[in-house]
């Protein structure tokens, strides 16, 4: 018990018990409030997606995945569109993970800390932040007109790479951080270079990260809309792109890239603004569809995270 | 009572001449193993430990000359002179705060790794009188000569056998046999070949704490450093895994020269044969570790290592 009369009362065991048991109610109280905030969140997301589900219910047919676009509600499919967006997918992560990862290295491992990288960083920062509709305009300009690549799949892949770089290089940065310093300090001390501690022990540690920051990213990307309808997507398209497998040498072809497209969002889009009531489910089925693609990918990378979590833990 | 001046003071340049006798006896307590290497090529210098006892001669691994470190403007160490003996054990102690550490990183330029560090001075490192601090040595270079074992145990998140093989792979061995038997060599040499022989491919970080900080030994040994440098290699272990490195450290010192900074004045006093007591990032005394820790010249390294302050 301390001498000090001001805080004797406060040490007196009763008064600590009764503190004790009304601290550990409110320390309930939250986990309760949490819980709820938490379940509400998923409720919102179940209601959301059963809701598709059972609208678009008498349109979960193989025929749905097959079919081209029609005029007619139950011939009507999604072939062009999620061939359209898992190219455009395709794209976007062959362009914005290398650009994104190259960055955020650059930005973490390499760039000394001063005002130019420290405005940079504030960008980058900010970027994640511009409507997606600004990009779309962004890309009509320069990807449309002045590199004449014209409303191709190349186009749209570029303007959803543009779109979700900063989050590539944010989660990224955020994945490298989490490298223990010790860890470059004892390859550094060992006589590595720059680049060897890099790609022997930032890179391969933070992939966990990495690889969830890039399928969080093209989750937003596979959802935008707005930027691929500025830069002109079809809505109604009765055709595929080039098939990037060919049957002769080289095997592979690029002649998709300049073919035009249409997205699932912009096909839901479609489907959902005619005003024919059976055209509704065939929206509802394809947001069902297009949610469970994101599902899926974000599963994924919560599988990979986990793996690499089990693997490394400073 | 602090004054700057500074007990240890080394003769240079180097007096060529016959390696003498008596350099084998540099420590009238503890013999030095018969199988010590020879080195010809090596430079004698004498050394004068304190201004009463008599010249001996030994081999100087590496001098520091009025070495001066600065953090921006912020000066951390100041003038330091001290001779660091070839094959021997020299321990830093100090209060927290005093650039112990500063001091030791200087050895492998690990301070190059932050903007805005300047050194003064210089650190020659001997036989080939390189320069550790100079402006033109890459700092790449010093540290594959110069190892390190951190404060905390620091391995990869890889496998036990890649830990150790990871200093020669970046010099380029890429034969397996070879760095099978290379990485066995310091496996044994860190006294830790024994317990995990059999999981060399298992992760790293599944060893025990004391495990660890034998492999990160390992690690720096299978690359022949010729300094190797200990920074509280022992502040985060239980006292057995402690004993265990302090042991290994007093074996080490047949194979390579050892720079140790502890906090512990007991674990000074057993590994190190000299010892230099720091303080504001200044030397206030270097001696035999014999010497300091049974009659030190200074009053203030008396108090520090009678534990009346720091």
């Amino acid at each position: 018990m301390s001498d000090n009369p001001a805080i004797a009362t406060f040490l007196d065991p009763k008064l600590v018990r009764d503190g004790l048991s009304r601290r550990k109610v409110l320390d309930q109280v939250f986990v309760i409030v949490g819980l709820l905030v938490m379940l509400v969140c998923l409720a919102i997301l179940a209601v959301l997606f059963i809701d598709l589900v059972r609208d678009g219910s008498e349109r979960f047919t193989w025929d749905f995945f097959t079919n081209f676009a029609s005029r007619r509600a139950e011939r009507a499919g999604i072939l062009a569109a999620w061939v359209g967006t898992t190219l455009i997918m395709i794209v976007t992560a062959v362009c914005a993970v290398p650009v994104g990862v190259a960055a955020a290295i650059y930005l973490e491992e390499y760039a000394p800390k001063n005002w130019f990288t420290a405005i940079i960083e504030i960008n980058v920062t900010n970027l994640a932040g511009v409507p997606s509709i600004v990009y779309g305009l962004l890309a009509l300009g320069l990807f449309v007109y002045q590199f004449d690549l014209g409303q191709s799949i190349a186009a749209a892949g570029l303007t959803l790479a543009l779109l979700i770089l900063p989050i590539v290089i944010v989660a990224t940065r955020e994945a490298i951080r989490s490298v223990p310093n010790a860890i470059r300090e004892a390859a550094y001390g060992l006589g590595a270079t720059r680049w060897e501690v890099t790609k022997d022990h930032v890179l391969p540690y933070s992939t966990g990260g990495i690889l969830t920051g890039m399928i969080l990213g093209l989750s937003r990307a596979i959802g935008e809309t707005a930027p691929i309808i500025t830069i002109g997507a079809l809505s109604f398209i009765a055709f595929l792109p080039e098939s990037p497998f060919t049957s002769e040498f080289p095997f592979i072809s690029f002649g998709w890239l300049n073919d035009p497209f249409t997205a699932m969002p912009i096909q839901m889009f479609n489907w959902v603004s005619r005003p024919d009531p059976a055209f509704q489910s065939n929206a509802a089925a394809a947001g069902a569809i297009l949610l469970g693609m994101t599902l899926l990918m974000n599963g994924v990378a919560i599988w990979i995270r986990y793996r690499y979590r089990k693997k490394i833990n400073w | 009572m602090m004054d700057s001046s500074t007990m240890a003071r080394a003769q240079l340049p180097p007096q060529v001449g016959e390696r003498s006798g008596e350099e084998h006896s540099l420590r009238n307590d503890q013999p030095v193993p018969a199988g010590t290497p020879e080195r010809g090529e090596s430079p004698k210098i004498s050394v004068t430990v304190g201004d009463t006892r008599k010249v001996r001669t030994l081999e100087v691994k590496a001098a520091v000359e009025n070495l001066s470190f600065y953090y921006g403007q912020h000066r951390a160490l100041k003038n330091l002179t001290i001779p660091i003996a070839d094959k021997q054990v020299t321990a830093l102690i100090g209060p927290s705060g005093c650039g112990k550490s500063t001091f030791l990183r200087c050895f492998n330029r690990m301070h190059d790794l932050q903007p805005d560090t300047r050194y003064e001075g210089s650190i020659t490192l001997h036989p080939d009188n390189l320069n550790l601090v100079g402006e033109h040595v890459d700092p790449i270079e010093v540290r594959m000569r110069i190892g390190m074992v951190f404060q905390k145990p620091n391995p990869f998140p890889k496998s036990v056998f890649e830990n150790v093989a990871y200093g020669l792979r970046l010099r380029g061995v890429r034969n397996r046999a070879t760095l099978a038997e290379e990485v066995e060599k310091a496996l044994r040499g860190a006294a830790l070949w024994d317990e995990v022989k059999d999981r060399l491919q298992d992760s790293a970080l599944a060893l025990s704490g004391g495990q660890m900080q034998r492999l990160c030994i390992a690690r720096a040994l299978a690359t022949t450093p010729e300094i190797l440098l200990f920074d509280e290699p022992t502040s985060a272990l239980d006292p057995i895994a402690t004993a265990k490195i302090e042991e290994l450290i007093s074996t080490l010192r047949d194979q390579v020269t050892v720079l140790i900074v502890t906090h512990n004045m007991q674990q000074a006093a057993r590994v190190s044969d000299y010892t230099a007591f720091m303080y504001l990032g200044e030397l206030i005394e270097f001696d035999e570790a014999a010497k300091i820790f049974t009659n030190p010249g200074k009053k203030a390294t008396e108090d520090y290592i009678t534990g009346r302050y720091g």
